[in-house]
C-alpha cells in the first residue's frame, strides 16, 4: 500500500479552499508536455528505452530544487489499488496508470511529486510537468511549473523545434505544451440551462472543457475542467491571460445565475439545496454519482449562504474520499464490494454530522 | 472511448447536454453524431486530428502519401500519423513539416511558436554564432592592437556567456 504520508497534505494541499475564488474554484493545474530530443515518442518506445527515460529524467530531477525531495512512484511496481488511488487524488492519468485497458501498465511510467509540483514520465510525451494549486491562481501555478521546466532543460535535452517550439508527440500540444485548466463548479448555469451557450461560447473562443477527471470524463456534480484548447502561436502569458479572463467572466455568469435563481425561484433553490443535504444526512446507501450530484447541491447552499454549518474543505475532502477506491481502502473491502454504497452513505453522514457540531 | 450509441465505433464528438436539470455527457462516433443532427464540421476545434485526417482523406488512395517519405528517423509515415493521431518522434516534424505546418495553422491558428525558447535549441546554436562572432571580433582587434575595443568586446562576451549559462552543446543519446 502507498504511504501517502510521504507527500506533503497526501499530495492533496489543492484541496485546502484557501486560493482565490475558492467558493467556485476548486484548483488550477498547468501542465507541460516535454520530449528528450533523439527519442521516439510514447507511442512508439520500447521497454529498455523507457527504462532509459526514466533514469534520465530521474537523475536529472534529483539535480532542481523542484523535484530534490520528490517521491518517485513506479507505476509498474504499485497494485491496481495503490494506483487508482493516485488516479482519484488526480496526479496521475488513467493513461499513464494503466486503468484503461490494454495494455495496461507500461514499464518506465512514473510520478515523481513534491509539494504541489510534479511530473508524469513515460506518458504519451516522456515529462509532463505540472502544478496543481487551490483556487484560480494561473499565474502562480505556471511559476511553479515553469521554475521545474527550466531547472530541468538545463539538464536534459529537450526535443525544440525552431518553428514549432516544444515538440510533442500529438500535434494538438506542440509550441508552449502548455495546458492550464481550472475546475470550476457551475451549478448555477446547470438550473438555468444556460451551461450549455456557455460552453459553445467557449469552444467558440479557443478554449474547453472536461469532465472532473480530465480528458475523455464525465461531467459529474457540475465540475468543469475549463483550459486552453490551442498551444501554439501564442505565449504562455498570453494563453494564461486570455483563460484567466475567460474563466473570470464564467464566474461572473454563475453568479449571476444565482442571483437570478434567488431572485425568481427563491423557494425551487432553497428545496434543492436543503433535499441534498437532507438526502446525503439521512442516506443509507449511495453511489458515487449520486453523492457528487448530492454535494453540488450543498457546495451551491454554501455559496449561497443557505448552508452555513459546511465548511468548502469538507465538501473538497468528500469528493476524494468518497470515490470507490479510497473508500475502500479506507473501509477495508474491496472497490466493488456491493457494501460500498452503504459505507460511503454512513461516511458522508459522519463528515456531515461532524461539520454541523462544530460549526454549530 | 467508445461510441455510447452503437458500441462500436470509436467516440470522437464528447456533447454536453442538459436532461432533466442533469447533466449528460455523450460519447458519439462520428456517424452517430452525424445522426442525432450534431454538427460535427462546427467541433474542429473539438477532434483536430480527426478532421485534419478528413482533410488529407485524399491521401488515402495511397498517391499521396508515396510522395512524402517515411520520417528517417523513426520510420513512422503519415498513414501511421493517421492511424494513431501520434506522431514518431521528434524529428518527424521536420520529416512531414509541410504538411505539418498547413495542419498546425488549422488546429492553433498558427504553425509559429512565439512563447518559451529552449536553451539548449536552434537558439543556443544562434547564441554560440553570436559567441564565434564576438570572439572573431576580440581576435581582430587584439591583433590591431585596439584594447579599448577588446575590452569593450570582452565585456560583451562575459555577458553573453553570463546569460547563456551552461546548458548548451549537449549530446543526445
Amino acid at each position: 500500500m502507498i504511504d501517502f504520508s510521504l507527500l506533503a497534505d497526501g499530495g492533496m494541499g489543492w484541496l485546502d479552499a484557501s486560493g482565490p475564488q475558492s467558493h467556485l474554484v476548486l484548483s488550477t493545474r498547468v501542465r507541460l508536455a516535454r520530449n528528450l530530443a533523439g527519442r521516439v515518442f510514447g507511442t512508439r518506445t520500447t521497454s529498455p528505452i523507457r527504462l532509459e527515460i526514466l533514469s534520465q529524467v530521474e537523475a536529472a530531477a534529483r539535480e532542481t530544487g523542484s523535484l530534490r525531495q520528490a517521491t518517485l512512484f513506479r507505476l509498474e511496481q504499485l497494485d491496481k489499488i495503490d494506483r487508482s488511488l493516485l488516479h482519484e487524488r488526480h496526479l496521475v492519468s488513467k493513461e499513464l496508470a494503466g486503468l484503461d485497458g490494454d495494455p495496461g501498465v507500461r514499464p518506465g511510467s512514473a510520478l515523481m511529486v513534491q509539494g504541489q509540483v510534479g511530473a508524469m514520465l513515460n506518458e504519451e510525451d516522456h515529462l509532463r510537468l505540472q502544478a496543481l494549486r487551490s483556487g484560480l491562481a494561473l499565474e502562480a501555478t505556471y511559476q511553479e511549473v515553469d521554475r521545474l521546466d527550466s531547472e530541468l532543460g538545463q539538464r536534459l535535452p529537450f526535443a525544440f523545434h525552431p518553428e514549432f517550439g516544444y515538440l510533442t508527440s500529438c500535434p494538438t500540444n506542440v509550441g508552449t505544451g502548455l495546458r492550464a485548466s481550472v475546475l470550476i463548479h457551475l451549478p448555477g448555469l446547470v438550473l438555468t440551462k444556460e451551461i450549455s451557450k456557455v460552453l459553445q461560447g467557449l469552444a467558440q473562443v479557443g478554449l474547453t472543457y472536461r469532465g472532473l477527471y480530465g480528458e475523455g470524463s464525465e461531467v459529474v456534480g457540475n465540475f468543469f475542467q475549463l483550459s486552453n484548447q490551442t498551444t501554439l502561436g501564442k505565449s504562455e502569458q498570453e494563453l494564461l491571460d486570455y483563460l484567466g479572463k475567460m474563466v473570470q467572466q464564467v464566474i461572473e455568469y454563475e453568479e449571476e445565475a444565482r442571483r437570478v435563481l434567488l431572485r425568481d425561484v427563491p423557494a425551487i433553490v432553497e428545496d434543492r439545496v436543503w433535499r441534498a443535504y437532507g438526502l446525503l444526512r439521512y442516506a443509507r446507501t449511495i453511489s458515487f454519482d449520486e453523492t457528487m450530484n448530492l454535494l453540488s447541491g450543498i457546495r451551491l447552499g454554501v455559496g449561497l449562504g443557505l448552508i452555513k454549518n459546511v465548511g468548502m474543505y469538507a465538501l473538497n475532502k468528500l469528493l476524494i474520499y468518497t470515490q470507490p477506491t479510497h473508500l475502500a481502502v479506507a473501509e477495508g473491502i474491496a472497490p466493488d464490494d456491493p457494501e460500498l454504497g452503504v459505507r460511503r452513505a454512513r461516511e458522508v453522514r459522519k463528515v456531515l454530522e461532524d461539520e454541523a457540531g462544530r460549526r454549530g | 472511448m467508445q461510441c455510447t450509441q452503437c458500441h462500436e465505433r470509436e467516440a470522437v464528438i464528447h456533447l454536453t447536454q442538459i436532461a432533466n436539470e442533469q447533466v449528460q455527457t455523450l460519447h458519439l462516433c462520428e456517424k452517430c453524431a452525424a445522426e442525432k443532427g450534431v454538427e460535427t464540421s462546427s467541433n474542429l476545434g473539438k477532434t483536430p486530428i480527426g478532421s485534419f485526417l478528413a482533410t488529407m482523406a485524399v491521401g488515402e488512395t495511397g498517391t499521396e502519401d508515396a510522395v512524402i517519405p517515411a520520417c528517417t528517423a523513426c520510420g513512422a509515415t503519415l498513414v501511421d500519423f493517421r492511424e494513431l493521431g501520434r506522431l514518431g518522434c521528434p524529428h518527424c516534424y521536420t520529416s512531414f513539416q509541410e504538411p505539418l505546418r498547413e495542419l498546425l495553422r488549422r488546429l492553433h491558428g498558427s504553425s509559429r511558436h512565439v512563447g518559451k525558447r529552449y536553451r539548449a535549441s536552434p537558439e543556443g546554436a544562434e547564441a554560440a554564432l553570436v559567441e564565434q562572432e564576438l570572439r572573431e571580433q576580440l581576435r581582430r582587434a587584439v591583433a590591431a592592437e585596439n584594447f579599448e575595443l577588446a575590452a569593450e568586446i570582452r565585456d560583451r562576451l562575459k555577458v553573453h556567456e553570463e546569460n547563456q549559462g551552461t546548458g548548451r552543446g549537449r549530446s543526445v543519446s
